[in-house]
């Protein structure tokens, strides 16, 4: 009855786009409009928190291995502390800026966790490259949720964060358990299933 | 000198031109235009096209779909009163 890890992938890159679109939507509009209507401020700091929430049982019925499991639990909490943070400073009960610190700190983890767990190399599958590359666009992006702490009001910023956060979201979209990357699939892989 | 032209933008007319409300309104439905171009592509992921024997999460769990279920979905929870806020944001700035 569990669905296969690759539908997991994109029901949450699912989620992941929802936030990369309100995202971009809040650096053209503004945060002074955004912010109009009480209800919007908490929807993609609330929806990352609550995917932060979902991945524990992700990593309670879907993970194989103690490598996985720890990737698995440090992005549900990197993803609730970041979400939680956010929810805090939007509703005022966090004062101090850095706390935005934790969205650096998630991706750098997220991507760390991405690259230490894949134990394959690039083109054994498709699932390895991504695993390789989704993870390098966490590490190196996480310099701009950094940038995003000292220059808050940049519009250039916010939007890069968007839109990183959307090409995470079409990455794992184009996750398969067993498929070719490029023409490469490893016969230890497996056989495709579909 | 007087022209039988228009005298005055209509405040919708108005609306539409500035770049902003039209970035917004645009970005749910190239989502959407987004997911429905990837089933044109590849129609073998969408289960719905042939649903006999598919289990419910291949029913569920279709990534075309999915990407412009979130595409309607920002643009109907999000994008529209969001337009109706910059519109009134705009109004009261002027």
């Amino acid at each position: 009855m569990l669905p296969h890890a690759e539908m997991v992938h994109w029901l949450f890159a699912t989620g992941i786009l929802f936030v990369g679109l309100c995202l971009l939507c809040e650096a053209i509009v503004g945060q002074e409009v955004w912010r109009a209507r009480p209800w919007r401020k908490y929807l993609w700091p609330g929806v990352a928190f609550g995917m932060g929430v979902l991945l524990w049982p992700v990593m309670a019925f879907f993970t194989n291995s103690s490598i996985h499991m720890y990737a698995h639990g440090s992005w549900a909490e990197v993803l609730m502390l970041a979400g939680g943070a956010e929810l805090g400073l939007v509703h005022g009960r966090l004062t101090s800026p850095l706390w935005r610190l934790t969205w650096p700190l998630a991706f750098a983890v997220t991507g760390t966790a991405f690259i230490v767990h894949e134990q394959n190399s690039w083109l054994f599958a498709r699932s390895a490259f991504l695993h390789h590359l989704i993870g390098w666009t966490f590490v190196i992006g996480a310099l701009v949720p950094l940038a995003l702490v000292l220059r808050p009001r940049s519009v250039v910023l916010q939007a890069c964060m968007a839109l990183t956060i959307v090409s995470v979201a079409t990455m794992l979209y184009t996750d398969r358990d067993v498929a070719p990357v490029f023409d490469h699939l490893s016969p230890l892989a497996g056989a495709p299933h579909r | 000198m007087e022209t039988s032209l228009v005298h005055e933008i209509p405040v919708d007319a108005a609306r539409r031109s500035a770049p902003r409300a039209r970035a917004v309104s645009l970005i749910g439905p190239v989502t959407v235009a987004v997911g429905v171009i990837w089933g044109i592509l590849q129609p073998y992921r969408l289960t719905i096209l042939h649903p006999r024997g598919q289990g419910l999460w291949w029913l569920v769990a279709e990534p075309p779909l999915l990407v412009a279920t979130a595409g309607v979905v920002f643009a109907l929870v999000v994008a529209k009163p969001l337009l109706a806020d910059l519109e009134k944001h705009d109004a009261a700035a002027r």
